[in-house]
């Protein structure tokens, strides 16, 4: 299963960002083999508007099934729910992390947003 | 004649001074509250209002049945306004400015327009004194298509005064834009000093000519006058930390209506910009 993990580098030792849309970089990790894609994040990162939306986009575009972040917007659930991606939020600590509790099943998925809308 | 009334800074008396110079003109005159997100002006002028009418923005209405999931949409939307994920289209009403480009590169014609509320508008009159405001829906954020609504209702014929919103953002720029003056209220603080040299560069970005109404004038210090002398900007008005004025304010009643002196003042404010717009007429053709 491929996971998307919102992070501040490209390791998979790097901190997650608590950010979703404005992330600096978002690595797309298979929790199989630990293979994982770096996607640089920081166009982006500098949109004027609907950063969550086009992030959402590209999470679902690269395959995740999951999407492992700190704050998710309403705009970025709406768009990730359409597209069938699960959200796991408020998670802290390294990417690595992230992806091993979520092999071992001890997640609770979203039910919605967790931050208000920017404007 | 177009006279926008701006602050910066809120709270230094737009309201008041548009309100007050429109009742000492009395007729031949209209006030235009642009300042769609909190309208304060009828509280004063009392209009009583005869009309309203609920004013849209056209948003994409996307038909899936003719969709091909291709993203033309989405890929040339700027504010991120539409997601295509899978086989479905998300619309995000509240980011869409009302460009058309989606619907423009549609290969497959699948995107028409609806329209999503932004507020209402409201016409009225106070004796002689024509009077529209703007009425932005609660929860919504795009003021400027309301403020330009409001004003594409202004009657040339008259004097229109605008009170304009607080800040220097797009809804200030909305409410100045086009107009032949800019009367800029301020207070002696470092704060109405701080938000006063804002506002006059984005009024100078727009080569509107521009003069100042200093309110509680004889509070905090004389920054606000040495800038106004250094940036060449004439003081048309001040008005005192008057306890009068405050408590006549504060029962919604007018300056001009209470002190029969101030009457004349603020026809005098009217006079002086007059003048500037009517030199400043004069200079451009002199220059042709």
């Amino acid at each position: 299963m491929k996971v998307a993990v919102t992070s501040k580098g490209t390791l998979l030792d790097s901190e997650i960002d608590p950010r979703f849309g404005r992330a600096p970089y978002i690595l797309i990790v298979d929790t199989d083999t630990l293979d994982f894609e770096v996607v640089d994040n920081s166009s982006n990162a500098n949109a004027f508007k609907g950063a969550g939306i086009q992030a959402a986009t590209m999470v679902s575009d690269k395959g995740a099934e999951v999407l492992m972040t700190g704050y998710c917007g309403p705009k970025a659930f709406a768009t990730l729910e359409a597209a069938g991606v699960k959200v796991v939020d408020d998670i802290t600590g390294k990417v690595r992390d992230a992806v091993k509790t979520i092999k071992e099943g001890k997640v609770i998925y979203a039910a919605g947003a967790n931050k208000e809308a920017h404007w | 004649m177009i006279i926008s009334v701006a602050s910066g800074k809120g709270g230094t008396g737009k309201t008041t001074i548009s309100v007050n110079m429109a009742l000492a003109l009395g007729a031949g005159v209209e006030l235009l509250d642009c300042d769609v997100e909190e309208p304060n002006a009828h509280l004063f002028l009392k209009p009583v209002i005869e009309r309203s009418e609920r004013v849209e923005v056209p948003v994409p209405l996307v038909d899936l049945k003719k969709c091909t999931f291709c993203r033309k949409c989405s890929d040339i939307c700027r504010f991120n306004a539409l997601a295509v994920v899978g086989k479905k289209v998300l619309v995000f009403q509240e980011l869409c400015h009302s460009c058309g480009g989606c619907m423009a590169v549609c290969p497959e014609g699948a995107i028409t327009e609806t329209g999503r509320e932004l507020g209402t508008v409201n016409f009225g009159a106070r004796g002689d004194i024509r009077f529209i405001n703007g009425q932005l829906r609660v929860g919504e954020a795009m003021s400027p298509p309301l403020i330009k609504r409001v004003r594409a209702e202004a009657d040339l014929q008259l004097i229109t005064i605008i009170d304009a919103p607080p800040g220097t953002s797009c809804p200030v720029i909305a409410a100045m834009n086009g107009a032949d003056f800019i009367l800029m209220v301020t207070e002696p603080t470092p704060f109405g000093l701080h938000d006063l040299k804002l506002a006059v560069e984005a009024v100078r970005l727009l080569g509107i000519p521009c003069g100042l109404v200093i309110n509680r004038a004889d509070i905090g210090d004389r920054k606000v006058f040495d800038y106004a002398e250094s940036e060449k900007l004439p003081v048309l008005l001040t008005i005192p930390f008057d306890r009068r004025i405050a408590v006549a304010y504060s029962q919604g009643k007018n300056i001009v209506d209470e002190f029969p002196e101030w009457r004349e003042r603020f026809g005098d404010l009217f006079r002086k910009i007059e003048a500037i717009i009517k030199d400043r007429g004069e200079a451009v053709s002199c220059a042709k």
